[in-house]
């Protein structure tokens, strides 16, 4: 590893591995984890965000006016906590799961 | 002089704890280690300190209350022995890892099974490779004395690493001895305000703890990890030395007992060391060069100094109040990694006594001098690992 001002590369990073930057997981793109992709079916959404609020990472837009957007699927791992909880309309679901590559 | 008083070990360590009144406690019961914060929990509903004591579900969850605390930018203790250190297994390497400066007074205790409540060194040898700082302490006065130093180095900024203050379940514990305590402002003064680094609470600039790290750049953080320990024992020694002023009682990373002219010696951890060393002048007496060394520091294990403490010596028995089962003892280990570096090294036993807290008495201490001798003379080893004190 490259050295500088004699500090050897390990000896520069934080104590602790303590992250000293905010908001940097979105540097860490989790899409490409994928195996099963979610589709939005929007004439079945009802805008309740369920899906937004339930992502454990970002792969929900949010539109300007506070509506359900696309997915964001740079950050989407097909974990399908989005489609489990959608209510859909009339019990027709509005996120379903499909096979990445089909 | 600060106040004599009679006490026990746990009494000790929690007016130890008192004295330097850390932000956040976090802690479970669990025999021997019950008695010291039910005494420091005291210490908070008397408004002696306010500390804020969160009272979790198992150890498992006090570790981790505490290194929350820890990394929200708080002085943290707790304590705890035996199965209670086995449960909180992983999150010491984490407290470690994260270079947590959390001060934990471990009451040495046997592991299950069979179950036992009394003193050996199994606890805290099980927690040999977690990262943190392990100081053992002889009697009540160096528990009391460690503890206070203990955060002295582990909140070092150079250290930032978890201690680890050890004593011998019940036989320090819960015997009463005699005790010098140090004044209040002499302490506080000691241990000085706590310094955060990185602090979680600071909120205007956020930061993360715990992330994954893979195979680009974990391998470079055990690096570095590795690197801090190295740095632990001069800071042990500053810290003892500005202790010894304060004091008059002088700590080293470990104490030779009669080592100078040593053609002898047993190496001994803890309250076993106190008998070996009535034994050990009762030998000298009949003109038996033998001497003791009692490790204090054993992680970071000081091999140098180690080393160069035995390079005279012609045989050494070390003693494990712990197994390895299939292996030697974990101190037996040590002094082997120590002496290897030297050109003659002793010949070297190695003796597992007082399991589960099976008394370690003088006739023992006898028994493995009375070997050194004969190895000395001979150059000869018959058993490398035995096993002491067992009814046959």
């Amino acid at each position: 590893m490259s050295k500088s001002k004699g500090k050897k590369f390990w000896e520069k990073l934080p104590a602790g591995s303590v992250v000293l930057e905010a908001g940097s997981a979105v540097k860490f793109k989790t899409g490409t984890w994928r195996s099963m992709r979610p589709r939005w079916i929007e004439e079945n959404c009802i805008q309740c965000m369920f899906c937004w609020m339930y992502c454990p990472d970002m792969s929900i837009k949010v539109t300007a006016e506070g509506k359900r957007g696309e997915f964001n699927y740079e950050y989407c791992k097909g974990c399908g906590i989005c489609a489990l909880e959608c209510p859909g309309r009339k019990g027709v679901k509005a996120i379903v799961m499909e096979e990445e590559g089909k | 002089m600060g106040k004599i008083v009679a006490v026990t070990g746990n009494e000790a360590v929690a007016e130890a704890l008192r004295q330097i009144n850390p932000d956040v406690c976090a802690a479970y019961p669990i025999t021997p280690a019950t008695d010291l914060m039910q005494r420091f929990s005291g210490f908070i509903s008397n408004g002696k300190v306010d500390t804020e004591m969160v009272l979790v579900e198992s150890e498992h969850s006090a570790m981790s209350a505490c290194i929350g605390a820890a990394a929200a930018g708080g002085r943290v203790a707790t304590a705890t022995s035996s199965q209670g250190l086995a449960l909180m297994w992983e999150m010491l390497y984490i407290a470690a890892g994260d270079r947590l400066p959390i001060v934990m007074p471990l009451v040495n205790r046997a592991l299950s099974a069979p179950l036992n409540i009394h003193g050996d060194h199994s606890d805290g040898m099980g927690a040999r490779d977690t990262g943190w700082i392990q100081i053992y302490s002889e009697n009540a006065q160096e528990a009391y004395d460690n503890t206070i130093q203990a955060f002295r180095i582990a909140e070092h900024l150079d250290i930032r690493l978890p201690a680890m203050v050890c004593m011998d379940g019940f036989i320090v514990s819960h015997s009463i001895e005699r005790v010098e305590y140090i004044d209040d402002d002499k302490v506080k003064k000691f241990v000085g305000k706590f310094k955060t680094v990185n602090p979680l609470l600071d909120l205007d600039r956020p930061k993360s703890f715990g992330p994954l790290i893979l195979t680009d750049l974990y391998h470079e953080y055990k690096r570095a990890q590795h690197e801090v320990m190295t740095k632990v024992a001069g800071v042990a020694l500053d810290v003892a030395a500005d202790f010894e002023k304060m004091t008059g009682r002088k700590y080293e990373l470990f104490e030779k007992y009669r080592m100078n002219d040593a053609e002898i010696a047993i190496v001994v951890m803890s309250s076993a060391a106190g008998t070996t060393k009535d034994i050990i002048d009762e030998y000298r007496k009949k003109g038996v060069k033998v001497g003791l060394i009692k490790p204090r520091l054993f992680r970071p294990f000081p091999f140098k100094e180690m080393a160069n403490a035995l390079k005279k010596v012609k045989a050494v028995a070390v003693m494990d109040r712990a197994d390895s089962f299939g292996g030697y003892g974990p101190l037996y280990y040590e002094i082997c990694g120590a002496v290897m570096t030297l050109e003659k090294k002793p010949l070297m036993i190695n003796k597992i006594f007082g399991l589960g807290g099976r008394d370690y008495l003088p006739d023992q201490a006898e028994y493995v001098i009375d070997e050194l001798i004969k190895i000395a003379k001979s150059g000869k080893v018959k058993t490398v690992k035995e096993y002491i004190g067992v009814k046959e």
